[in-house]
């Protein structure tokens, strides 16, 4: 076993358990905090699979903006233990067998594909998936897409003030 | 390879099974984040496995999205709960015939 797969795996466990906590816990706010854990997990396995520039983005973007947005609307709204209703029982038993389902396929599919010949954790060419090598494609090939991606976040941020503004009643 | 889409699936699934067993509309939200997560690990496994940046490049806007998405998302749950003082989804089902 290499030293990449070990790592993987330590990371994998770590991710795996707290997706399972924050489904489980009972408190928002610990849902929220684990879900930064996982996150971060999932940043550090960008890292390993040499992908430096989008690790940094997922940090900076998902554990830093959107989580805090997510905290900031839990604290915002207090509701931290809102799970009032208890859910239909048949709901739960059929989510588990769906998502029994859903598991099993995803793994057929990943042992189906043809492996790697140079296998998982190979060698790979310097500088792939670095800023540099990354922009250099974002500002070629895709530059239309970027563009429109920037028109998207500015519907996004005018719709939020809209949705979330205060009505004056007077 | 495959010990990455593993992961990838089984993260995505802990997210669908949050969406649907959870009540709380921001915990839901939040698999919904987890689900886009594994989807982007397995794009990233495919960049490097095939030796393609554009995978890469791809995560990227699926980030630019989710960040649009969590904001007018976001607002939306502040609005629900402003008129109606909760966020269960459970309660939010005017249209139910």
């Amino acid at each position: 076993m290499t030293i990449e797969l070990a790592i993987f795996l330590g990371l994998a466990a770590v991710a795996i358990s707290a997706s399972i906590a924050m489904l489980v816990s009972r408190n928002a706010v610990y849902s929220a905090l684990f879900l930064v854990i996982v996150f971060l997990t999932v940043a550090v396995l960008y890292l390993l699979l040499s992908a430096p520039f989008i690790a940094m983005v997922q940090v900076a973007v998902y554990a830093g903006a959107i989580m805090v947005l997510f905290i900031f609307v839990i604290m915002l709204l207090g509701t931290e233990n809102v799970e009032s209703t208890p859910s239909h029982r048949w709901q739960f038993a059929a989510a588990l067998v769906l998502s029994y389902a859903l598991i099993i396929q995803f793994i057929v599919v990943a042992f189906v594909l043809p492996a790697d010949p140079a296998g998982e954790f190979a060698e790979i060419a310097e500088g792939f998936g670095s800023p540099a090598s990354v922009g250099t494609l974002l500002f070629n090939e895709y530059l239309i897409p970027f563009e429109v991606t920037s028109l998207l976040l500015l519907a996004a941020m005018v719709g939020a003030i809209v949705l979330a503004r205060w009505e004056r009643t007077t | 390879m495959t010990h990455i889409l593993v992961l990838s699936g089984v993260l995505f699934t802990l997210g669908a099974l949050g969406v649907l067993i959870r009540r709380n509309a921001v915990v839901m939200f939040m698999s919904v984040e987890l689900m886009l997560n594994a989807a982007n690990l397995a794009f990233v496994g495919f960049a490097r496995s095939r030796e393609v940046l554009g995978g890469q490049v791809f995560v990227f806007f699926v980030i630019a999205v989710a960040a649009a998405e969590v904001a007018v998302g976001l607002a939306l749950i502040v609005s629900i709960y402003r008129s109606r003082s909760s966020i269960d989804v459970d309660l939010v089902s005017d249209l139910k015939g």
